[in-house]
């Protein structure tokens, strides 16, 4: 078990230098210092839960016998993974949620009609803000790392607890600095970068930190990319994947009114590793079975066939994921025999979507358009793997049986090189179209 | 506590997902959850399994999903404790908050398949019974050691708040 070495342990002094992921944990615990392997107790902003671990979390707090929640404002309850419902089980499971909310009273319960993947939603809603210091009993609550905010995924338990009094316990992570310099090509984004990163470290490369990912390329990456790259921290391991807060991320959140806190790692803050990378001459990557660090610029892989090709997810499910897929779609069919699943991740992506022309070019590209879902992404509905089947999808993981069959095959890549790749039938980069 | 049993051995980033496919989220009961556990990557496990085996993996267990079915699926088939090199951040949480045993232990590859080891949680020693070996690692730190000895997070977060 890690315990602190006294190495890691800075002396006192009068200004402690410390980075976003420090600041932020200490500002929600009555600590006026902070160490890296320390455990602290620290108020959460926001406990979000679905239709997969909510359940869990109620079962446990009902069974402890508590008759309310902390705060009825700060959970969010979002049935997404297997809504909407798939079968009879997932329906009495999204009911629960549906039921604790309203026993409980809980304002930010999104069903069916409102409902969007979570992380993709509360961003969206403005339930998330710089700052904060959110837990998700979902592995990818750390998306929200984007926008600043420390952000993490923990167990139903966990959730559980934090429906008592408002409170999870931290190992306080060890933070890891990645620079990208240069600029990045046409086709080349947020999510090639991020695999790239896990290609290079591994999916143990962060184990236990908060990444931090800074950097000319990263200051000029749209919150759509960042999201992407948030997301994925989880795949090295880490904790958590922060972005500091600037203008972009404050343009990003002007509309909502609650105020949020700007926080800037210092200049002397420690880093357990510092990686710095000039990415002008990344290709897009693309991640192989079955693991996301098994990473290969797409030039490297000839002629690898698909069957079907996922463009949506907590990663890659936005409206700037969509327009890129569309742009490369528009006029064009997908390889016949092919099945290509669009899924917005939101209902206000959905509906931008269609107002923008996106639906209809998916659509009479020879993709089906769906309500928005977790659903193939974990193997749950709307596009499970047959035997031998050959998956590229704009997701986060490819482990063996992920998105269905253990004898299937998924690759990942950018929603671009999977529009492209659905008009050829094998992976292509975007450039070729 | 003293855990003694017959080794399981399992790789590398053996995920979540390894240990509990996501079709089989649908029921929060560690026994039915337990009943597909591994199944993905080692089909014969649940015939091999018996009550209070151990399960021995590499680096990074437990890794992707936040699901703490995948502690509960090896809670249900009847594993007794799980050591690995290393642990996934929310899979530890998870393994602590509902008392499922497991220690991070170096020296796995020391360990093969079948091999009979008695683990002392308290002292974190370990006794190879098969190869005659003993391996050391570290106790928990005093604050996880609290929540396991309360028998996990909530039975902790009662006592602290009564």
């Amino acid at each position: 078990m890690a315990t602190t070495p006294p190495s890691q342990l800075r002396n006192s002094s009068k200004h402690m230098p410390y980075t976003i992921a420090e600041k932020i944990l200490m500002s929600h615990c009555a600590r006026k210092d902070i160490h890296t392997g320390e455990f602290i107790e620290a108020r959460v902003d926001l406990a979000l839960g679905n239709d997969i671990t909510a359940p869990i979390a109620i079962q446990e707090f009902k069974k402890a016998g508590y008759r309310r929640v902390f705060d009825k404002k700060r959970i969010v309850l979002v049935p997404d993974h297997f809504a909407p419902a798939k079968d009879l089980k997932s329906a009495n499971q999204c009911k629960g949620l549906a039921d604790f909310s309203k026993e409980f009273k809980i304002k930010n319960y999104f069903e069916v009609g409102c409902m969007g993947i979570e992380h993709v939603l509360l961003p969206e809603k403005g339930l998330v803000l710089p700052g904060d210091l959110v837990i998700g009993a979902d592995s990818h609550t750390c998306t929200y790392g984007a926008m600043g905010a420390y952000a993490t995924g923990v167990g139903s338990t966990d959730l559980a607890r934090s429906f008592i009094d408002g409170k999870c316990w931290f190992k306080v992570p060890a933070s890891v600095k990645f620079i990208y310099k240069g600029k990045l090509k046409k086709w080349v984004g947020g999510k090639d970068l991020i695999l790239f990163t896990i290609g290079q470290i591994g999916v143990d490369g962060a184990l236990y930190k908060a990444m931090e990912f800074t950097g000319p390329a990263i200051k000029k990456l749209g919150m759509d990319d960042r999201f992407a790259m948030s997301n994925m921290a989880i795949e090295a391991g880490a904790r958590a994947g922060l972005i500091a807060a600037d203008v972009i991320t404050k343009k990003y959140i002007a509309q909502f009114k609650r105020k949020a806190k700007f926080y800037q790692s210092d200049p002397d803050a420690h880093y357990e590793k510092v990686y710095q990378w000039d990415i002008s001459k990344l290709e897009p990557q693309v991640a192989c079975p079955h693991l996301p660090s098994n990473v290969k610029p797409v030039g490297k892989l000839k002629g690898i066939k698909v069957d079907q090709v996922v463009i949506g997810s907590c990663t890659n499910g936005r409206i700037s994921d969509l327009r890129i897929a569309a742009k490369i779609l528009k006029g064009k069919k997908i390889k016949a025999g092919l099945r290509l699943i669009v899924i917005p991740a939101t209902q206000k992506i959905y509906l931008e979507a269609v107002k923008e022309g996106l639906a209809e070019i998916f659509v009479k590209a020879g993709g089906v358009f769906s309500t928005p879902t977790c659903g193939p992404c974990l193997g749950g509905h709307m596009g499970i793997l047959a035997e031998e089947e050959v998956c590229l999808a704009t997701t986060n993981r490819n482990f063996i049986g992920r998105m269905g069959s253990p004898k299937s095959f998924v690759y990942l890549s950018s929603p671009a090189v999977a529009a492209a790749s659905a008009i050829t039938g094998r992976i292509t980069h975007p450039g070729k179209i | 506590m003293i855990i003694k049993g017959k080794v399981h051995k399992f790789g590398n980033d053996v995920n979540t997902d390894d240990i509990i496919a996501a079709k089989y989220l649908v029921g929060t009961d560690a026994f039915e959850l337990g009943k597909h556990c591994m199944e993905n990557i080692a089909p014969d496990f649940l015939e091999k399994v018996n009550k209070g085996d151990i399960i021995v993996g590499g680096k990074n267990f437990g890794c992707g999903s936040s699901r703490e079915h995948a502690p509960l699926a090896i809670k249900g088939c009847g594993v007794s404790a799980v050591l690995a090199k290393s642990f996934s951040g929310i899979f530890f949480r998870n393994a602590i908050n509902i008392g499922l045993p497991f220690l991070e232990l170096g020296e796995v590859n020391k360990i093969n398949a079948a091999d009979e080891l008695e683990i002392d949680l308290a002292s974190g020693i370990i006794k190879n019974l098969t190869k005659k070996e003993n391996y050391k690692t570290e106790p928990f730190p005093k604050f996880l050691q609290e929540i396991v000895t309360e028998g996990g997070l909530i039975n902790w977060v009662k006592k602290c708040t009564k």
